[in-house]
């Protein structure tokens, strides 16, 4: 037994064994050991309620939304907006009309980015920081490209904490949009954004954050953070790929133009001119992703019935678990050392590369991600070209990172 | 059949991954190309002194995983002192033989063999033939290549 497994020894708040048997794939083996998932930042696993949801729709409800007379469309289309109303309750948004159906996060951030952006103007400003997802850096430098705006990037510091006065100094009368993420994926950060709302607000800048990593470790309120604008992807909430959420205050999603254009998102059309639907179908055109987002709606359900506090609770302790053990295997420096951080344990070993760390543990049956995240200006403010990086969701338990622990040993006989 | 990583990670290949041979930068060479593998930011540099169609002298540089960096080594060796056309023919033989499926038998190519094993791992056999894209490119005098 590690000294660490004596620490923390309080019961969990969640029964995390009846949570693992809510998810199949988590009975599988690979490479002949059983699974041991750790890369959730990536994408999380689904429980049943997800994958019944989903079959259930195809089983007995296909059809498409807001269009026939018939049963079917009738309770495809009550299964949708039922999602929509979930989702607008686990962010606390105050009305359906604010939450907007997209394929991910970065699709969110792309539609605010043209939409919102089609206000920036040449000598204008948008204000990043330097622990962005690519996700939440070239869209902006696209709009930059198009507006004539200035991009500028708040700085970390070594730990991995945004340096908040800087980027208070870095707002400035010329700053339309601040966009930051709500949670780093490379470093595990929970950046102050309440704090940051109302530092942009104070100089008349709107805000979006990037809720990609944070919406499933702890609860997020729209309403509470006082934000113009949240992004959310499916994927990562235990839910099914290509659906993601927009949440954007009403009066902004009012005043902003269409951003993708055709069928659903108009109320009328003429060769000569065309109106748009009520919020949110103005910026949902085509046929929607209906699975997913009924998928989505189970998953937040599931999300919710377990409990966030809890979650984030169980969540906590194991990362102190974690990071005692992989700060304890000889040679390694974790990258990503903040204050607030949940989940996510990013690493280099020594002179091992981290996709020869990513190789030899996979053999062992534990799956991590290698590599530069998405965040090659992160890996470049560290020094480092990758890093393997273990995240924890839900479900995972001391088991799984006690066998991390093991691979990476195993790794170190392997370069000893 | 499952492959231990000790199959991959072979004493020959953790031996020219640390300590590469003709790891050098070669001043004023008649052939250069850089490479790179977006995917894990493998980054090398391949160069070469041709004379007379003959690989005179080569070296590269640059930073990978244990694999890209071996196959490098083990490349360069392989090369030396040989023509053009045996370095490309050698370069045809290495790719046939890093992507041929895991089930079907593949020539015997004495030292470079060792990175057969990377059949089994599919993902890394980008990492194995950055090196050997590189040194074509180089050849080829395009200046620049990318495994992806």
């Amino acid at each position: 037994m590690t000294p660490h497994a004596a620490r923390g020894a309080a019961a969990s708040r969640i029964d995390v064994g009846r949570v693992r048997a809510d998810f199949p794939i988590l009975r599988r083996e690979v490479h002949g050991k059983p699974l041991v998932y750790l890369d959730n930042a990536a994408t999380t696993q689904k429980p049943q309620p997800v994958l019944d949801a989903i079959a259930h729709y195809f089983t007995a409800c296909n059809a498409n939304v807001h269009r026939g007379v018939h049963l079917l469309s009738q309770l495809a289309t009550d299964q949708y907006e039922g999602a929509r109303d979930k989702v607008r309750a686990f962010f606390n948004a105050r009305t359906v009309r604010e939450i907007v159906f997209t394929r991910n996060s970065t699709e969110g951030i792309n539609l605010v980015a043209h939409s919102f952006g089609g206000r920036v103007r040449a000598g204008d400003e948008v204000l990043i920081s330097a622990m962005e997802h690519h996700s939440n850096i070239v869209p902006w430098q696209l709009l930059c490209e198009r507006s004539g705006a200035r991009l500028r990037v708040a700085p970390i510091d070594d730990r991995g904490d945004l340096l908040l006065d800087e980027l208070d100094a870095l707002i400035g009368p010329r700053t339309r949009i601040v966009a930051i993420a709500h949670m780093s994926n490379a470093l595990g950060t929970i950046n102050p954004v309440a704090e940051i709302v109302r530092m942009a607000h104070a100089k008349g800048a709107a805000v979006l954050l990037d809720g990609s990593q944070a919406a499933y470790h702890m609860p997020v309120d729209v309403r509470a953070l006082d934000c113009d604008f949240y992004v959310a992807t499916g994927h990562k909430l235990y839910g099914p790929t290509g659906i993601g959420v927009l949440y954007g205050k009403e009066a902004l999603l009012e005043e902003m133009p269409p951003f993708l254009g055709g069928g659903d998102m108009i109320r009328s059309v003429t060769f000569e001119r065309s109106t748009w639907n009520d919020l949110p179908h103005k910026f949902e055109a085509g046929t929607p992703h209906i699975a997913g987002a009924i998928g989505l709606g189970a998953a937040v359900d599931y999300i919710t019935a377990i409990g966030l506090p809890d979650i984030q609770q169980h969540e906590r302790e194991l990362l102190d678990y974690a990071t005692g053990v992989v700060a304890g295997v000889p040679g390694v420096r974790l990258i990503g050392t903040a204050r607030n951080k949940a989940s996510v344990l990013s690493f280099v070993l020594d002179d091992v590369h981290p996709h020869d760390i990513g190789t030899i543990v996979d053999r062992e049956g534990v799956a991590i991600r290698t590599g530069h995240h998405c965040a090659q200006p992160v890996m470049e403010r560290f020094g480092v070209p990758a890093t393997a990086r273990a995240s924890l969701a839900m479900y995972n338990t001391r088991e799984d990172i006690d066998a991390l622990g093991r691979a990476l040993h195993r790794v170190r006989e392997v370069f000893a | 059949m499952r492959s231990d990583v000790s199959d991959l990670y072979q004493e020959m290949i953790l031996d020219h991954n640390k300590r590469p041979r003709n790891f050098q930068v070669l001043e004023n060479p008649s052939h250069e190309a850089e490479g790179y593998n977006p995917l894990c930011g493998d980054r090398l540099t391949v160069f070469l002194n041709v004379e007379a169609e003959r690989i005179a002298e080569i070296g590269f540089q640059g930073s990978g995983c244990a694999i890209s960096r071996a196959s490098a080594s083990l490349m360069t060796d392989a090369v030396k002192g040989r023509s053009v056309g045996e370095a490309r023919d050698l370069f045809d033989r290495f790719h046939k033989m890093v992507t041929t499926p895991p089930e079907y038998a593949v020539e015997d190519m004495g030292k470079l063999s060792v990175l057969a094993g990377v059949r089994e791992f599919p993902v890394r056999v980008k990492c194995a033939s950055l090196a050997w894209h590189t040194l074509k490119a180089a050849l080829d005098r395009d200046g620049g290549t990318s495994t992806e």
